[in-house]
């Protein structure tokens, strides 16, 4: 190699110099794609604390809204928790078992083509509107019957089935098929196996596919609109009535023009989001903490 | 991986004993039941949408899907879906192409330029922001979003960009433009996290080689990760899109509820969504919630073609790529 050429490649050319500018630009520019991301989650946590916490005192849990209170009058969101608590209980108690059940067929006796199938269904569920859902659940069992806490944990119930399917069928994906195997081998009946030894191994998975998907319907708004949202007055555990939840008090707070409704929507946002981050990053937590032990068991 | 499927398919055989277990049928019976339940269900949402629409099908035909009319006033009852519809795509088309660089820049960061450390952390944030419920962004979007838009971005744009028809003078606050804020927030995490996979996905040896063939960084990106994860970006994005255009909480928060289509982002409109959650409970007739109905039919249509069209793309590239790496 001559001299010429050295000092060439000592003395980076104008191209070579725009090649690098141009990637340190590029990188600069997903970094801050990443830190807005961040910032907006921040600046949304942020503001909702810093409007919510005003309100967050021991009234919030033990005292009802009231319909055209004043701004002296004591309001809490003890109805919204309530109802809450009851609804979404509800639609995880007709969720849960269907969609393990639905896991199981797509992963234990499900021919190729089935289970492609099945899956697509499930991806479709997914897909269909929140909004769409409660209409779907208005003209099923609210038509003639009127609203109930029912009707919106069934609204509910569809969101969350396709949500418990996937992440369970996903878990039991997992299951090293040497266990399956064994207890075939030593003369357990298929039904036995699926229950009483491949599930067991699945339980954790479960628990934390079912957290994630609580967490996403505990907010859901759209659903209850139409299925569960004309509530009486008043902390009520009836589920064949229409009982008041978190989100559409939230959702009912923003029309309206009164800053106390406003303080205590925000309160109850921040419970909302608390539980909601609090379960999510935990789940997410517990997962990655369970893959990783199965895969250095393996 | 072959290897492994041939002794799940021995073992899978439903009945590979000589008898019948009933214990077997009955599970397999009950789990079959309850897979099948799953298309029933997607049947009866089918069903039962129409038939709550039936009324207005039968009175406005097929040309409510684009008449611009939504007058409740009794006795002189028109409804059509156009000017929602315009509002959808305006809203939706809008968050996409937001959000789709910035999502995109997350997955690279969190994928090639991120110290290990701190991928894990930066990830689980960024999906924390999809929990986040649509009912919170929507009153955040509304009470601190919005007056922020009204007073800084929105006359800052028209002063810059006002020749353009897009961004005209600011109007009250609820806006098409802070819908389409609110929804890029929503739809960023989707697909960020899509496309974080994707890129994840593309073999070490196709980025080594390039990178040894002297490119930068940013260039080995665009000629191998960008073309390998082509397709699954594309679902990625259509996915997004569908999720703007089903949200209808939030968007009903922030738009402002008015008829119409005008140009300028910064006046109030409404999306199919938004209209049928902000009308859902204030319907004045049955021909209205009827109508009401079938906006939520052209949703869930909107919805189901998108979502097949998405799973059609995501096989084919996983197809291509398996074939790729064997």
């Amino acid at each position: 190699m001559s001299a010429a050429d050295l000092s060439l490649l000592q003395r980076p050319n104008d191209r070579l110099r725009r090649r690098r500018a141009m990637n340190r630009g590029m990188e600069l520019l997903a970094l801050l794609a990443a830190a807005l991301a961040v910032f907006i989650l921040g600046v949304v946590v942020w503001s909702v604390a810093q409007r919510g916490a005003s309100a967050l005192n021991l009234d919030l849990f033990t005292k009802a809204q009231q319909a055209f209170a004043g701004p002296n009058v004591k309001q809490g969101l003890a109805n919204a928790f309530a109802g809450t608590l009851v609804i979404v209980g509800l639609a995880t108690a007709l969720a849960l078992p269907v969609g393990i059940l639905i896991a199981i067929y797509v992963n234990e006796f499900a021919p190729p083509r089935v289970k492609y199938f099945v899956g697509l269904t499930l991806d479709v569920l997914f897909g269909v509107p929140a909004i769409v859902i409660g209409f779907f659940v208005y003209g099923l069992l609210v038509v003639g019957h009127g609203q109930s806490a029912f009707a919106g944990a069934f609204a509910l119930g569809v969101i969350m089935l396709p949500l418990v399917a996937r992440s369970t069928i996903e878990v039991l994906a997992l299951v090293p098929n040497s266990l399956r195997e064994a207890a075939l081998g030593v003369g357990a009946p298929r039904w036995r196996m699926t229950l009483g030894v491949v599930l067991p191994q699945t339980v954790g998975g479960i628990v934390t596919g079912t957290t994630l998907a609580v967490a996403r319907i505990a907010g859901e708004t759209a659903p209850l609109l139409v299925t569960c949202s004309l509530a009486g007055n008043g902390i009520a555990w009836n589920p064949s009535h229409a009982l008041q939840t978190i989100p559409v008090a939230i959702f009912e707070a923003t029309e309206s023009p009164y800053a106390s409704d406003h303080a205590l929507a925000w309160a109850g946002a921040l419970v909302l989001v608390l539980f909601i981050l609090f379960a999510s990053l935990t789940a997410r937590w517990v997962a990655t903490r369970n893959r990783r032990k199965l895969a250095r068991s393996r | 991986m072959s290897t492994l499927d041939t002794t799940t398919d021995v073992a899978r055989r439903p009945f590979s004993g000589r008898r019948v277990r009933l214990g077997d049928l009955l599970l397999q019976g009950t789990a079959g039941i309850a897979a099948l339940g799953a298309l029933v269900l997607v049947g009866l949402i089918a069903w039962k949408v129409i038939e709550g629409a039936r009324l207005s099908i039968s009175t406005f035909g097929i040309s409510f899907v684009w008449h611009v009319v939504w007058n409740p006033v009794l006795g002189r009852e028109a409804f059509g879906a156009g000017s929602f519809l315009f509002g959808t795509a305006v809203t939706s088309i809008g968050a996409l192409l937001i959000a789709t660089p910035i999502a995109l820049g997350i997955a690279l960061f969190l994928t090639e330029l991120a110290p290990t450390w701190i991928r894990g952390p930066v990830t689980a944030l960024v999906e924390t922001l999809a929990a986040i419920p649509s009912v919170v962004i929507g009153f955040w979007g509304l009470l601190v979003l919005a007056p922020l838009l009204r007073d800084h971005v929105m006359p800052a744009l028209h002063s810059t960009l006002g020749f353009i028809p897009l961004f005209g003078p600011p109007g009250p606050g609820p806006s098409i433009f802070t819908a389409i804020i609110v929804l890029t927030i929503m739809i960023l995490p989707i697909i960020s996290s899509i496309s974080r996979e994707l890129f994840l996905g593309v073999p070490h040896e196709l980025k080594e080689g390039a990178l040894a063939l002297g490119t930068t960084r940013w260039e080995m990106v665009r000629g191998v990760v960008f073309p390998y994860a082509r397709g699954g970006v594309a679902a990625a994005m259509i996915l997004g899109f569908a999720r703007a255009v089903g949200e209808a909480i939030a968007v009903a928060q922030v738009i402002g509820d008015s008829l119409g289509i005008h140009v300028n982002l910064f006046f109030p409109g409404d999306t199919i969504g938004s209209k049928v959650a902000l009308n859902a409970l204030g319907s004045q007739s049955g021909l209205e919630f009827s109508s009401l109905f079938y906006l939520a039919l052209i949703l869930l249509v909107f919805s189901i073609v998108v979502n097949l069209l998405a799973q059609v793309i995501v096989r084919r590239v996983a197809r291509k790529q398996g074939v790729a790496a064997s």
